[in-house]
């Protein structure tokens, strides 16, 4: 994950709360979802961020994911989301969530 | 009670999967607060 | 007047030491994880000369195999041999490092790039001899100082070092001591994407058969920015290409757009020339240190070699209709525009259906569409998928929708009217464009009628907007013979026009009088 967007979520979970933030993905295939998910939770796997060994353990979804699109007004995930399904492998990219959420996320 | 509703939410979209303005709007719908919101870009 | 595509240049340089040195992965690393795995393990996968001209996806981008062939190759190519590995293709070359040190030096007018003299000594034939580099831009070439003197300058004052084989063999100096927009990593930066363009706009105006003394105008479309504190994307980088390249007769300017800066820039000089206001326009872009070794990790980590050690540069010869050349239709334009918003469907909606709907065209009246190409060799050990086919797949599914084809289709369609990636990830170089000199021979053989080139931009990585941007065009036949019988009679039209308007105005008059 880009080093300025580990620094603002390492920020905004010290502002409100880890039990407070939900990260969201748009990630493009699933290993990539999961090592964002992994930064987040775990820490920066790639050890060159500011979350590098920081283990926040946050709640985070990639955003095509069945408990994330059960909440969106369905319009508007058509809309905005719902094509890129044909374009994406969101088994993969579940499976790759759940896995990394099982193992590491607090809340 | 939902996942989203009355959470501070981060985005970190994609510019090949999903771009970060795309999921803000999902995720206001669902009653989040989006307080920050990127696209990453790795071409 | 209409304008057609006259020729193609596409170049690629081989820096396996500027990945290291310049390449920003590298130099973060450097910085936040000095002692760390990955810049240990690097220098041990960087690839050689030849096996950068043996790896399939250069030899298209060069255009020695087509897109086609390559598609017919199983991914991944990074552990394949190409039987092809000539250092020149119809459409331009792949130049070695150490050729291109000394280019860089040639295009420096500020004396800022100093070589090793011995490595000058070493080098400057292999230089003469490229195809396209003249007399006079050889005798550019300095004839280099002593190595302790190099070393000196990256030691003491904060030079950037340009190496070879890991060794020191020259430096490009700051052009101000305080100023950070001339800094020394600034102006090599901008001096390796001046001189890729170079390279482009020689190869270009070599394949396009013109002489140099016919362009009037020159765009750049990189993604670099040259300028002082008082301006610091002042440009021209257009006009500096154009002295080195001996473009007497030419101005120019710079377009910018992020990735969508060639597509951008493609259809300003379509314009150009439609319009009249010059008769041939080249557009050109050099390559990008800074994205060198990008998704180096990644490749590492798995074992691969480093891919990402390739500096891209392409440049598209415009002209006046020749009644031959695929033209450019401008009637055929998409657009991303500020109310379009950034889902995905409605980015290629407002890029591939919309335009064709205003030209009450459907998706299958397109033979080939060439979004972003990039190599997907690249982008999918880093996470980023394939690239060119997550084009194909929207603009199918789109297709779908409005009924252009059945559901059943959609495999087919990818594979019919996509192309295989094969551009390096050099941002603006593999958006759209790389696929300009095939499209062009595809055309000009009559085994295609459009061609669709779709340009898309990051802009949000300049945090001035949070808007992605992307424009597209369509090249197509040029129907030489009918379109003359067409002006003919247009011209005929004018003449009667004009016969009337007589009469009538001395009718009026003797009425008057």
């Amino acid at each position: 994950m880009d080093l300025e967007n580990q620094k603002r979520v390492k920020n905004f979970t010290e502002q409100y709360g880890a039990e407070n933030i939900v990260v969201l993905l748009g990630a493009a295939e699933g290993e990539a979802s999961g090592l964002a998910a992994e930064t987040v939770t775990n820490g920066d796997p790639t050890y060159a961020g500011p979350l590098t060994g920081v283990q926040l353990g946050l709640r985070v979804y990639h955003v095509c994911e069945p408990e994330m699109k059960e909440e969106f007004d369905p319009d508007i995930y058509s809309e905005q989301v719902e094509m890129m399904e044909m374009v994406l492998d969101v088994d993969d990219i579940i499976n790759e969530m759940t896995a990394i959420r099982e193992q590491f996320c607090k809340y | 009670m939902g996942i989203l509703a009355g959470k501070k939410v981060i985005v970190i979209g994609d510019r090949d999967g999903i771009p970060g303005q795309a999921i803000e709007l999902c995720a206001q719908s669902a009653g989040a607060e989006v307080v920050f919101s990127s696209t990453e870009c790795f071409v | 007047m209409k304008s057609v595509i006259k020729g193609a240049g596409y170049i690629l340089v081989h820096t396996p030491d500027m990945v290291i040195h310049n390449g920003t992965t590298q130099t973060t690393e450097r910085i936040v994880n000095p002692e760390g795995e990955y810049l240990k393990e690097l220098p041990g996968h960087l690839r050689s000369f030849e096996q950068t001209l043996s790896y399939y996806p250069n030899q298209v981008y060069i255009g020695n195999m087509t897109p086609d062939a390559l598609a017919a190759v199983p991914q991944p190519w990074y552990d394949k041999e190409c039987p092809k590995c000539d250092r020149y293709g119809q459409f331009g070359q792949i130049m070695p490092q150490e050729e291109f040190i000394l280019l860089m030096q040639a295009c420096d007018v500020f004396d800022l790039v100093k070589i090793d003299r011995e490595f000058v000594a070493a080098h400057k034939a292999a230089l003469a001899a490229n195809e396209v580099i003249d007399e006079s831009i050889v005798n550019r070439v300095a004839e280099g100082v002593d190595a302790a003197e190099i070393a000196r300058l990256v030691s003491e004052e904060h030079s950037e070092g340009l190496y070879h084989n890991g060794q020191l063999v020259g430096c490009v100096n700051r052009a101000h001591d305080i100023d950070v927009n001339l800094s020394a990593h600034v102006m090599h930066e901008n001096l390796v994407s001046k001189a890729s363009s170079v390279l482009a706009l020689l190869s270009a105006i070599r394949n396009a058969g013109i002489a140099k003394e016919d362009v009037e105008y020159v765009i750049d479309c990189s993604e670099e920015a040259c300028g002082d504190m008082n301006q610091r994307g002042g440009g021209n980088f257009a006009k500096a290409a154009a002295e080195i390249a001996g473009l007497s007769a030419a101005t120019g300017s710079d377009t910018r757009g992020f990735c969508a800066g060639p597509a951008h820039a493609l259809v300003e000089a379509a314009a150009l020339v439609a319009a009249g206001a010059y008769k041939t326009v080249v557009v050109t872009a050099g390559g990008c240190t800074a994205k060198l070794g990008m998704n180096g990790k990644d490749h590492v980590k798995k074992g691969l070699p480093i891919l990402e050690d390739m500096l891209g540069g392409c440049a598209i010869v415009l002209t006046q209709d020749d009644g031959v050349n695929p033209v450019v239709n401008l009637g055929i334009l998409g657009r991303h525009t500020v109310g379009t918003g950034s889902a995905p469907q409605a980015v290629i909606g407002s890029l591939v259906t919309d335009a064709l709907d205003r030209a009450g065209l459907k998706v299958t009246d397109v033979d080939k569409f060439s979004p972003e190409m990039q190599n997907p060799d690249i982008t999918k050990p880093a996470g980023a998928g394939d690239v060119p086919l997550a084009n194909y797949k929207m603009i199918a599914a789109l297709a779908v929708k409005r009924g252009d084809i059945e559901k059943k289709d959609l495999a087919s369609f990818v594979a019919e009217r996509g192309l295989t990636g094969y551009a390096p990830t050099q941002g603006h170089i593999p958006s759209g464009v790389p696929y300009i000199g095939f499209a062009r021979n595809e055309i000009a053989a009559g085994n295609m009628k459009r061609v669709m080139i779709i340009g898309k931009g990051s802009l949000f990585l300049g945090r001035m907007t949070n808007l992605f941007d992307g424009v597209s065009f369509v090249i197509e036949a040029n129907e030489g013979e009918k379109k003359a019988e067409d002006s003919i009679s247009e011209e005929e039209v004018k003449s009667m026009i004009a016969k009337a308007m007589r009469e009538f105005a001395e009718s009026l008059m003797a009425k008057a009088e």
